[in-house]
């Protein structure tokens, strides 16, 4: 039977076995050092080129199998997915990194459910026998994560992509119709490990499954993307994992398990930045109840012009920049890059106060960021930042909302209360850009842009602060005339 | 059999401790590549897929090949862009330049 011999390490002597068992040894710790080089940007990449050396060998090792007769669909797997896969990673514009990230768990968990599916179709060969119960029950797991992390990150991407409306999508009695299905699919397979042999289960299973992954991002709204792609992530890995247990593949088991771990931090730091829990994020549907915060008394906002802007941070000695979704959505991390460029050439500090939670994925800001060429000793984490906005001249706002409102600070009644925050508010001005005054993701009113401190820019986050680099960059020049 | 499962589940243990302790020290800054990079390591399951194509034609069925290639295409298309796109990304985290 074939899936066990991947297991067999008893043959002695055997040279194919030898060596299937060393490049899979070496690529296990080789992955493990990729993580552990990725920890920093100066050995990140060299952690990258481990994590391609342990792949390089794991796919040597498989393809020396003794199992591995014909190459043909092989080397027709490997076209195709070469061919998707290199223009997606060198074309991809890096705004669009959150949706490329969740097509990719889509690809993997469907690889997992796919692998699995064919391996319980394989029992039923001739000269093959049914697997064991453990074996079965391991299995039903990886097909059930499989199917629904692919369907799940397919809903994720048609989300991240507007193809999909990216509000929070919630009808009555949704989380029991949830429950049911899943309680359904857990049921499918139940029976199928008890009795193997239910072949017309085994779809039933792989469409239940595959049916809660559509339903549970259904409410998920733009905001709680972060969380779920993280989580997505964990799925996606456990699946992998879950396959290692039914070949008795250490390398899978470890790799999967690392991957799991990896998705599984990512959705707790993630929580922990929203001060939510994880049955909130995934049951909860976030900014669907919060029509009641329009009670908020009409107050006004100071708006503000361009040049106006210009004149204060020419002023300032600190400048701190918070970025949010809307910058991605403007794609204007290269004016901003223009900016800092402006005002760190007059000698002014500027740094970059980044949320966990800002945009649409884990780090999501940073890479932006970092594209435009701006150093990333300049990229400061919320915790370390927040101490210093007393000190700070400007705080400027370019596209965030929820993650600057400070009634997660003291507003009991708010939706956000207790979610740690960038305290711009308490920089001596504050600018924010925005489109509009209309609510934002959450659909929570946000008090900061009522404060005497605060100066609205509305506009294109992009429009605006090229403006804005525009005014110094012309100041720059009339003084360097005089 | 059962004796398998229990170290299979011993290497799991170690391996998911040792991911949580390792990834714990990933910067904040670097959680999109660590996404990417993983997403490309848990490929790894393209080996399995691999197996499944590549077995003598009385062992497997029509079926089991195309869902075999299926996935192999699938695993490389993350094994190919995840290592490209994450080293793509890695490249952009400079740190500040001298200025003249």
């Amino acid at each position: 039977m074939t899936i066990t011999a991947a297991a067999d390490t008893t043959a002695m002597f055997d040279v194919q076995n030898v060596i299937g068992t060393a490049t899979y040894l070496l690529a296990a710790g080789l992955f493990v050092l990729a993580l552990k080089w990725l920890s920093a940007p100066a050995t990140a990449r060299r952690g990258n080129l481990a994590g391609q050396i342990g792949m390089a060998a794991a796919v040597i090792g498989a393809l020396l199998g003794h199992n591995v007769v014909r190459y043909e669909w092989i080397v027709v797997g490997f076209a195709i997915g070469a061919l998707i896969g290199a223009p997606m990673a060198i074309w991809m514009p890096m705004t669009a990194v959150p949706q490329r990230t969740a097509l990719s768990h889509a690809f993997g968990a469907l690889a997992a459910a796919l692998v699995g599916t064919a391996h319980y179709f394989l029992f039923f060969q001739p000269g093959n026998h049914l697997p064991h119960s453990i074996t079965m029950g391991f299995l039903c797991l990886e097909v059930l994560l499989g199917s629904l992390t692919f369907t799940g990150s397919l809903m994720a991407f048609g989300k991240l992509q507007d193809l999909l409306p990216t509000r929070p999508m919630v009808y009555r009695g949704q989380n029991v119709i949830n429950f049911v299905i899943l309680g359904a699919a857990v049921a499918a397979a139940v029976s199928l490990v008890i009795n193997p042999a239910l072949q017309w289960l085994f779809p039933v299973l792989l469409g239940l499954a595959a049916l809660f992954g559509v339903l549970l991002i259904l409410p998920i709204g733009g905001a709680d993307m972060p969380t779920v792609i993280s989580l997505l992530n964990s799925y996606a890995g456990l699946s992998a994992s879950m396959m290692g247990f039914v070949l008795g593949n250490r390398l899978l088991i470890i790799a999967g398990a690392l991957d799991g771990a990896s998705g599984l931090i990512l959705s707790i730091i993630m929580c922990r930045a929203m001060n939510r829990s994880f049955a909130n994020v995934l049951f909860g549907a976030f900014g669907q109840v919060q029509t009641a915060a329009a009670t908020m008394e009409k107050k006004t906002v100071r708006s503000s012009s361009a040049e106006e802007a210009a004149q204060i941070m020419e002023a300032a000695q600190s400048v701190i920049v918070i970025p949010g979704y809307g910058m991605a959505v403007a794609q204007a991390q290269h004016k901003v890059r223009e900016l800092y460029d402006q005002l760190t050439r007059r000698g002014i500090d500027v740094r970059f106060a980044i949320h966990p939670v800002a945009g649409r994925m884990p780090g999501h800001m940073n890479v932006l960021l970092a594209e435009a060429e701006i150093p990333y000793d300049r990229l400061v984490e919320m915790d370390q930042i927040n101490g210093d906005f007393p000190q700070c001249d400007v705080a400027l706002v370019i596209g965030a909302n929820d993650v600057v409102n400070p009634a997660a600070r003291h507003d009991k009644s708010s939706p956000i209360y207790g979610m740690p925050i960038i305290e711009a508010d308490r920089a001596r001005t504050v600018m924010a850009i925005k489109r509009s005054m209309n609510p934002g993701f959450a659909g929570i009113e946000n008090e900061l842009y009522y404060a005497d401190n605060c100066l609205m820019l509305f506009g294109d986050a992009k429009a605006v602060v090229g403006s804005v680099a525009r005014e110094l960059a012309e100041t720059a020049v009339a003084t360097s005339v005089v | 059999m059962t004796s398998d499962f229990a170290s299979h589940l011993y290497v799991f243990l170690l391996a998911a401790f040792l991911g949580l302790e390792v990834i714990k020290r990933v910067s904040p800054l670097l959680h999109t590549p660590l996404m990417s990079l993983t997403n490309a390591i848990s490929a790894i399951s393209v080996v399995a897929a691999i197996e499944i194509c590549g077995l003598h034609k009385g062992q497997t069925t029509v079926l089991a090949t195309v869902l075999g290639t299926i996935a192999v295409a699938a695993a490389t298309t993350n094994i190919v862009g995840g290592f490209m796109i994450t080293d793509r990304m890695l490249k952009m985290f400079r740190k500040r330049e001298v200025k003249k």
